[in-house]
């Protein structure tokens, strides 16, 4: 039996970013005993990076503005793809959560009357995001954060302790669901764990190297996205694909793994930080793209479905700034797939600038004070990283892994992953609500509608129980020990061969989603990328790690492969698949969007085999074609019956 | 442009350690944490060092680099000369756990002393309503992203591990300030008198405005002007006005 720390909760929360902490306040205030389990320090987590703002209907800056017309841009934004009833939901919910956080602290931006500014994004049909400059992201963490804080004071003025019903575990990594040992499978492999419910979380403190199990009925997975398998992201080190390999290890499903968003503006220079995001707020307060020859290219690049919707010349665009009743919007502003895919072209084309990317400017569009005071950490991030004044000169700019559209396959309601009784995803890590591409600003609102939904989810689900929880077997605890420590025995048996370094086995992994399943992609190319995963599997195994367990980067690193492999396999295997172009995932050899497509969601699995040891070879990731949620009538009926047959297929419509 | 650097980098545990010396490859554009993450790839696997973001938004990648508190991604080494060596420290005024990485706990129980920001009664959400000019005051405070480099340089604590308990410190201080200029708090309605506070259980009194946590700060909030200095007349203020004190006597009379 394997010594490790014991703890019990009623809801355990993996991941202390927006949709984190926003679940973890939901069931601590629905009386549940809640734990925060966090990669990196309490308040550190990667929605500090978001910046443009939290798109809700609200209608403060223009009242023709309603659930419904965000529902519509949402779904135009994903292609259809979304699952409609978290569209939904997220679109008639944004707005109480904006403003919930206003009575717990938030200073958003106002409008001249003292209501919350919003501001014009990508997609979104009238200005809608709510905002503090361009460091929205910090303000709903931090905001959340000291929510939080101040439910443990409530608790310490009651009971004497900060943590008696909320804890946060910070610097603390999770690397196994443990289930109870009910399987409906008769002659499942041992640690095939299908059919049992989550009984609880395995993990390390980074600090100690010390293990620990948190005894828990329900587990919110929170734990964002997967960038880090990429060699070009605007993510953190924290994006491995924790959660969505957490739940395919748990036995549950995922969704719409092929679409990733590559977001259109990231820096490309100086190399060090190339990726970085520039924030599309540059676009939607008035900055343009421009090619070598100095041509706003976005005219050139919109695209049939949308030309209804978007201007045909600058003189058009411009006048859309001051007076968007009567002007189309400017191209710049197509949701971001669009824009990612044009800048691409054109740098493709010969018409890049010196470091690879196209030029965004803002500083002959706006005053120089006016950029200074919408614009700060635009301002401040290329001042002191590549030392360009935005103010006086253009930034260059290209696409950058930015965004998992795919994910945990939830009920829309409840956030509930299907197939695996007490655990639940929300955010980033859960699927669907995006469909094939996510608008800007709807990933904060996401967060906050679904984490809210996950909390509570939980919380009836933990106390739905009662007094009989599962308990996890002691062999999978020990299971999970072992895995957990293996980096350090690497090399140790001379018939395994050499140990393999982390880092360089990080870095192949990144050139490789890169160079053969990114932004453009081809069928050969992604087949080639499954069999140089399968490769880095396989040395993966071997992997090593030098020192002890206290604060040791390449021991956490080496765990942290196993979840960017297998997630990395899943975007392959799906994106390989799917022989049309839609949103985030671009066929150079199936440019067309396929109507038959749309009815389809491919879902990954891990196959019987991936938990056996002989099996590294093999696919570990099974795909499965599933057809899509036919969309409510009343939904489809807020679009033109034109504009569906872009989308949709005429019996589909005839229905 | 390529160069080698000659780095020194603190490595270490609760047990004490040493600076170790390393030549490591540097290009044109980088950063300290670029050379850090460079060292752990190629030769200290196992070097420990806080970091998230790499773009100056999440306050992780702390240290002291040539004795000066700075965030390792935002400090670019085109700011050495190329046969300068760079050392890099863990912070000094909190506990080592390893390496880099030093134990910022401090900063968390702090945090919990504060009371948090009190709704106003009878506004329902969605009803609040504040001008631009009025929120700004706090929002400048609310850009801190948790560095704790103001705290790390203060000389409060530097090197007074005994002043610790009494005092929060210039980011909690300017938390109280950012929840006293918030427009709609209602903490004075539950008796709770921000400024006062500060001065009597937050140890505003220890800060001598030396404006050293001002020149560390990486959002380059004015943290000593804007809220040191303001809080401090406040707190002042409400002790020496009479009427204040008089209101005082007579509502602990009816209590």
């Amino acid at each position: 039996m394997t010594q490790v720390e014991r703890h019990a909760y009623d809801v355990v929360v993996v991941g202390a970013g927006g949709a984190g902490l926003r679940a973890a306040i939901e069931a601590r205030e629905r009386g549940m005993r809640t734990a925060v389990i966090c990669k990196s320090l309490f308040g550190k987590a990667h929605t500090v990076m978001a910046e443009g703002g939290i798109a809700a209907s609200m209608g403060n800056v223009n009242s023709h503005d309603s659930w419904q017309v965000h529902f519509r841009d949402t779904m135009r934004g994903g292609k259809f793809l979304n699952q409609w009833r978290m569209a939904e939901l997220h679109a008639k919910e944004a707005p109480d959560r904006v403003w919930e956080l206003e009575t717990w602290g938030a200073l958003f931006d106002r409008t001249e009357d003292g209501r919350i500014s919003q501001r014009n994004f990508g997609g979104h049909e009238y200005p809608r995001l709510a905002h503090v400059g361009d460091r929205t992201g910090l303000e709903l963490i931090r905001t959340l954060q000291q929510k939080i804080v101040s439910l443990q004071q409530e608790d310490f003025a009651e009971t004497g302790d900060y943590e008696a019903k909320l804890k946060v575990f910070q610097e603390c990594t999770v690397t196994r669901v443990l289930k109870d040992d009910e399987r409906s499978e008769t002659g499942a492999p041992p640690d095939r764990r299908s059919g049992g419910k989550v009984a609880g979380v395995f993990g390390y403190v980074r600090e100690s190297g010390r293990l620990f199990v948190i005894d828990a009925p329900a587990v919110v997975l929170a734990t964002g996205g997967i960038g880090k398998s990429f060699k070009v992201t605007s993510n953190s080190w924290e994006y491995t694909g924790d959660g969505h390999a957490l739940a395919l290890l748990a036995g549950a499903p995922l969704i719409n793994m092929e679409f990733i968003q590559f977001h259109p503006t990231g820096m490309v220079w100086p190399p060090s930080v190339k990726g970085i995001l520039v924030t599309e707020s540059v676009r939607g307060d008035g900055g343009v793209l421009r090619n070598s020859d100095g041509e706003r290219f976005m005219f050139g690049y919109v695209p049939d479905v949308f030309k209804e919707k978007y201007a045909q010349s600058e003189e058009e665009a411009d006048g859309w700034y001051t007076d968007p009743d009567n002007h189309r919007r400017p191209p710049e502003l197509l949701p971001r797939d669009e824009v990612a895919r044009a800048i691409n072209s054109e740098v493709k084309a010969g018409r890049g600038t010196p470091h690879g990317g196209v030029f965004l400017d803002v500083s002959t569009r706006l005053p120089a004070e006016e950029i200074r005071r919408r614009l700060p950490s635009m301002h401040h991030q290329f001042k002191e990283l590549a030392d360009v004044d935005i103010t006086a000169e253009a930034m260059e700019v290209g696409p950058t892994c930015h965004y998992m559209m795919g994910g945990v396959d939830v009920e829309p309601d409840t956030a509930a992953a299907r197939g695996v009784p007490g655990l639940f995803a929300a955010g980033e890590v859960a699927g669907g609500m995006h469909g094939s591409n996510r608008l800007g600003g709807n990933s904060l609102s996401d967060l906050l509608v679904f984490g809210r939904r996950a909390g509570l989810s939980a919380a009836e689900y933990a106390s739905g129980l009662g007094g009989t929880r599962p308990a996890a077997p002691e062999e999978q605890i020990d299971a999970a020990a072992a895995e957990a420590l293996r980096p350090f025995a690497a090399g140790d048996s001379a018939d395994e061969g050499p140990a393999e370094n982390p880092y360089t086995l990080h870095q192949e992994l990144q050139q490789v989603m890169n160079d053969l399943v990114g932004i453009i992609r081809r069928g050969p190319e992604m087949e080639q990328a499954l069999e140089r995963l399968a490769v880095l599997r396989e040395r993966a195994q071997r992997v090593g790690v030098e020192g002890h367990r206290q604060f040791n980067p390449g021991w956490h690193l080496a765990v942290d492969l196993r979840n960017m492999l297998l997630v990395s396999e899943c975007v392959a295997r799906a994106a390989l698949e799917r022989t049309e172009s839609r949103g985030g995932h671009t066929r150079d050899d199936h440019p067309g969007m396929d109507r038959g497509w749309r009815k389809v969601n491919l879902v990954c699995e891990l196959t019987d085999q991936a938990q056996g040891a002989d099996a590294r070879k093999e696919a570990l990731i099974g795909l499965r074609q599933r057809p899509t949620d036919p969309i409510r009538a009343d939904l489809l009926a807020l679009f033109d019956r034109e504009e569906l047959l872009k989308y949709l297929t005429d019996e589909e419509l005839d229905r | 442009m390529t160069h080698t650097a000659h780095f020194k980098v603190w490595r270490g545990d609760t047990d004490g350690g040493d600076l170790r010396d390393y030549e490591v490859e540097v290009n044109d554009g980088e950063v300290v944490l670029d050379i850090i993450h460079r060292l752990q790839a190629t030769q200290a696997a196992d070097l420990a060092v806080r970091w998230n973001c790499k773009a100056g938004k999440c306050g992780s990648c702390s240290a002291e680099v040539n004795g000066r508190p700075r965030l390792m991604c935002m400090t670019r080494m085109s700011v050495f000369e190329p046969d300068e060596t760079v050392t890099v420290t863990p912070l000094r005024a909190f506990p080592v756990i390893r390496d880099l990485v030093t134990d910022v706990s401090f900063n968390y129980d702090k945090a919990r002393q504060v009371p948090a920001f009190v709704p106003p009664k009878g506004v329902p959400a969605g009803e609040y309503r504040m001008q631009q000019v009025d929120v700004e005051r706090s929002q400048e405070f609310r850009k801190c992203i948790e560095c704790f480099l103001c705290q790390d340089t203060c000389h409060v604590v530097r090197d007074h591990e005994e002043n610790k308990a009494a005092f929060a410190g210039p980011r909690f201080l300017m938390r109280i300030a950012e929840l006293d200029m918030h427009p709609l708090d209602a903490a004075a309605d539950q008796g709770l008198v921000r400024a006062a506070s500060a001065q009597e259980d937050h140890g505003l009194g220890y800060c001598n405005i030396t404006k050293c946590c001002t020149e560390v700060c990486p959002e380059h909030i004015q943290i000593t002007d804007n809220a040191l200095i303001p809080l401090k007349e406040r707190a002042i203020d409400r002790k020496y006005d009479p009427l204040v004190w008089l209101g005082s006597r007579i509502r602990r009379r009816k209590e």
